[in-house]
């Protein structure tokens, strides 16, 4: 362990505590999600110590299960068009807070980022009320709008910081240089928010793909795979391959955090974009 | 008549929290003309270039530009281009797109485009920096890519909001001479914003001066210098002493004063004075001249409270009795001699040409 000591030493840290602090603070977040990997490749159908023997079955049994495959799917299409219809909105809403001034800004601001602090039982609660209310069959339709409500906020959020760290007058420039604002939004404003509009749309799906409790209140028919999920846990026979199923979405969520990132990083620092 | 490529006709701005940054301007601009705005920073000189621009609009008044009404009409209608105080330059474009940006409409050939572009380059001396970020380049270089870009279009005027501002002192005076040579080489008129008044003084045909939102005088830089029309103009282009002063007597053009430290003295009368009328007399500090023996006539005694050595020449501030505050005097150092501001216990003698007072009524 020579690497964290000496990082603590040129941090003024001498002792090495604020490294060993962060390590375990580390382990703490990272070791129970490391059991569902782990368990989810052990031969065994209850989930203790000690590990009985590799097998790949849960996997199998995982992904032949045509209900969690639709739960999947359904999850997948919530997820694809909450976040656009979420990072659409939360664009014109950035927009508009950042580039003009208008009399109850703030109150609007405030409520579209409300559903941030609502606890989510509050907002099921409403939002089905709301819908039977209106006689709006429940379904993933209802599942859908409740998901953009809930992205929305976070869309807005990325976006703001995104347009606030630019500055306004290039917007202008390219009207001064005889740009319509139209023209101007897909010349300047766009691809300078493009990679804020990637990882809005990449925040918002995750949000709304392990979105359980809206999901729960709104749904009709087919539930989504957080859904089915817990509703799968009443059977011991199926937790290995949720384990398996929750390994997968593990994997590809870290990879998505890893692209949502190395995007960031790309916006803010535009030197390391290419020399066209 | 002059041939004027603007004209702004009572245009007064009145932002949505009360603020007139700018009240009922009325002036034009000439062809081909450097003019400048000047004034306090918070004046009004940002709102107005930007009226002129088309990103604000006028709350009353009109816009000419080149013969056209066009206090409405947007930004990308107009003849005009600008050079942001930011730059601006589009950090997602590298600098030959950053130039090539405004002639997308013009449907170019590549070729054709390209031998635009390397003129534009050529005129601002960064030949060969097509390829480099707008982010790779120096403040100079940022402001001269800005220029160009700007230019490229053939405006019928260019717009500069303190364009030289971030610049670090040589490289600003640098540009200062630079940016003359280009505008008189294009012929095209530059509207240019400052605070710097010595930069206004250097580089404009004509200046307006600004405060508090309101054109306050209008005039080629010598005249601002040595006429200037108020208070707040005599002191804000440059230094001047003032002299709260009573008129005793008039007598054809020549005008005899009371004022406190001065008692009587003389100056060039200006229309309409009347006996005990209460103005302001004016003289620049180096118009005045300290000697150690007394003078025949138009002359204060005083002490010297306070000296500056400047190289070229050295400020002196005289204590004069009955005055509150001391005399300026900037003297040209002519000869190598440093007699004078080493005795201040003796006295000195402030001395001025009667000709040399400016009075400005309130
Ligand atoms: N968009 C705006 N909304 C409200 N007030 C403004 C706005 N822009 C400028 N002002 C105010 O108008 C006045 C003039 O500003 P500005 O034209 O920028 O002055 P200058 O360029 O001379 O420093 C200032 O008091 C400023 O606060
Ligand atoms: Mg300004």
């Amino acid at each position: 362990m020579t690497k964290p000591t000496r990082a603590a030493k040129r941090m003024g840290d001498p002792g090495g505590f604020l490294a060993i602090f962060a390590l375990a603070y580390l382990l703490f977040l990272y070791v129970p999600v490391l059991f569902l990997p782990v368990f989810s490749f052990n031969d065994s159908i209850f989930v203790t110590f000690p590990l009985k023997g590799f097998t790949t079955k849960w996997y199998e049994q995982a992904f032949a299960d045509q209900d969690m495959l639709r739960a999947l799917t359904a999850s997948l299409q919530v997820g694809a068009i909450a976040s656009v219809t979420a990072t659409i909105l939360g664009l014109l809403g950035a927009k508009a807070v950042t580039r003009y001034r208008m009399p109850g800004q703030n109150v609007v601001t405030g409520l579209i980022m409300m559903p941030l602090f609502i606890p989510e039982i509050m907002l099921g609660i409403a939002l089905l009320i709301l819908v039977n209310t209106l006689f709006i069959p429940l379904g993933l339709f209802t599942i859908t709008i409740g998901h953009i409500m809930l992205c929305t906020p976070f869309a807005m959020a990325v976006l703001t910081s995104r347009l606030d760290g630019f500055d306004k007058s290039l917007e202008e420039a390219s009207m001064d240089l005889g740009e319509s604002p139209w023209m101007t939004f897909w010349r300047v404003t766009f691809p300078l928010v493009a990679p804020g509009i990637i990882s809005s749309m990449l925040l918002s799906f995750i949000v709304s793909f392990d979105e359980f409790l809206l999901s729960f209140f709104l749904q009709g028919q087919q539930p989504t795979l957080p859904v089915y999920i817990w509703s799968q846990l009443r059977f011991p026979n199926k937790l290995p391959g949720v384990l398996a199923l929750g390994a997968v979405i593990l994997i590809v969520s870290c990879i998505l955090v890893v692209i949502a990132e190395w995007v960031r990083q790309i916006g803010t620092d535009e030197r390391k974009v290419g020399v066209a | 008549m002059a041939d004027n490529i603007i004209r702004i006709e009572n245009v007064t701005k009145q932002f949505a929290g009360g603020v007139k940054a700018v009240d009922s301007a009325n002036f034009n601009i000439e062809r081909g003309e450097f003019f400048s705005l000047l004034g306090p920073s918070g004046c009004g000189k940002t709102t107005l270039l930007r009226m002129i621009a088309g990103f604000e609009f006028p709350t009353d008044g009109e816009i000419y530009i080149d013969g056209q009404a066009s206090a409405l009409i947007p930004s990308y209608k107009r003849p005009t281009n600008m050079v942001f105080q930011s730059y601006a330059i589009f950090p997602h474009l590298n600098v030959f797109d950053n130039i090539a940006y405004g002639l997308r409409k013009d449907r170019l050939s590549r070729r054709e485009l390209k031998r635009r572009v390397d003129e534009a380059l050529a005129m601002i001396h960064l030949e060969g920096f097509g390829a480099r970020r707008g982010d790779q380049l120096s403040g100079g270089q940022r402001q001269r890519v800005a220029l160009a870009r700007a230019l490229i279009k053939r405006p019928k005027v260019l717009l500069l909001d303190e364009p030289l501002g971030a610049l670090d002192k040589k490289l600003r005076e640098e540009m200062q001479i630079e940016l003359r040579e280009l505008q008189k080489n294009v012929g095209i008129t530059f509207v240019f914003v400052t605070h710097d008044q010595e930069e206004a003084l250097s580089m404009s045909d004509r200046i307006a001066v600004m405060g508090k939102g309101v054109v306050l005088q209008i005039a080629p830089p010598k005249e601002l210098y040595e006429a200037p029309n108020s208070v707040e103009v005599a002191t804000f282009i440059g230094n001047i002493n003032l002299i709260d002063a009573t008129v005793r007597s008039v007598a054809g053009n020549e005008v005899t004063l009371d004022g406190p430290g001065f008692g009587q003295f003389r100056a060039p009368a200006i229309d309409g004075l009347k006996t005990g009328q209460k103005l302001t007399a004016a003289i620049r500090p180096e118009k005045l001249s300290l000697t150690a023996s007394r003078p025949g006539a138009n002359y204060v005694e005083g002490t010297i409270k306070a000296s500056a050595y400047l190289g070229d020449r050295s400020h002196h501030h005289v204590h004069v009795k009955g005055r509150p505050t001391p005399v300026a005097v900037a003297a040209q150092n002519m000869d190598r001699s440093m007699t004078i501001g080493i005795d201040p216990s003796k006295p000195v003698y402030v001395t001025w040409d009667p000709r040399s007072l400016i009075l400005l009524k309130s």
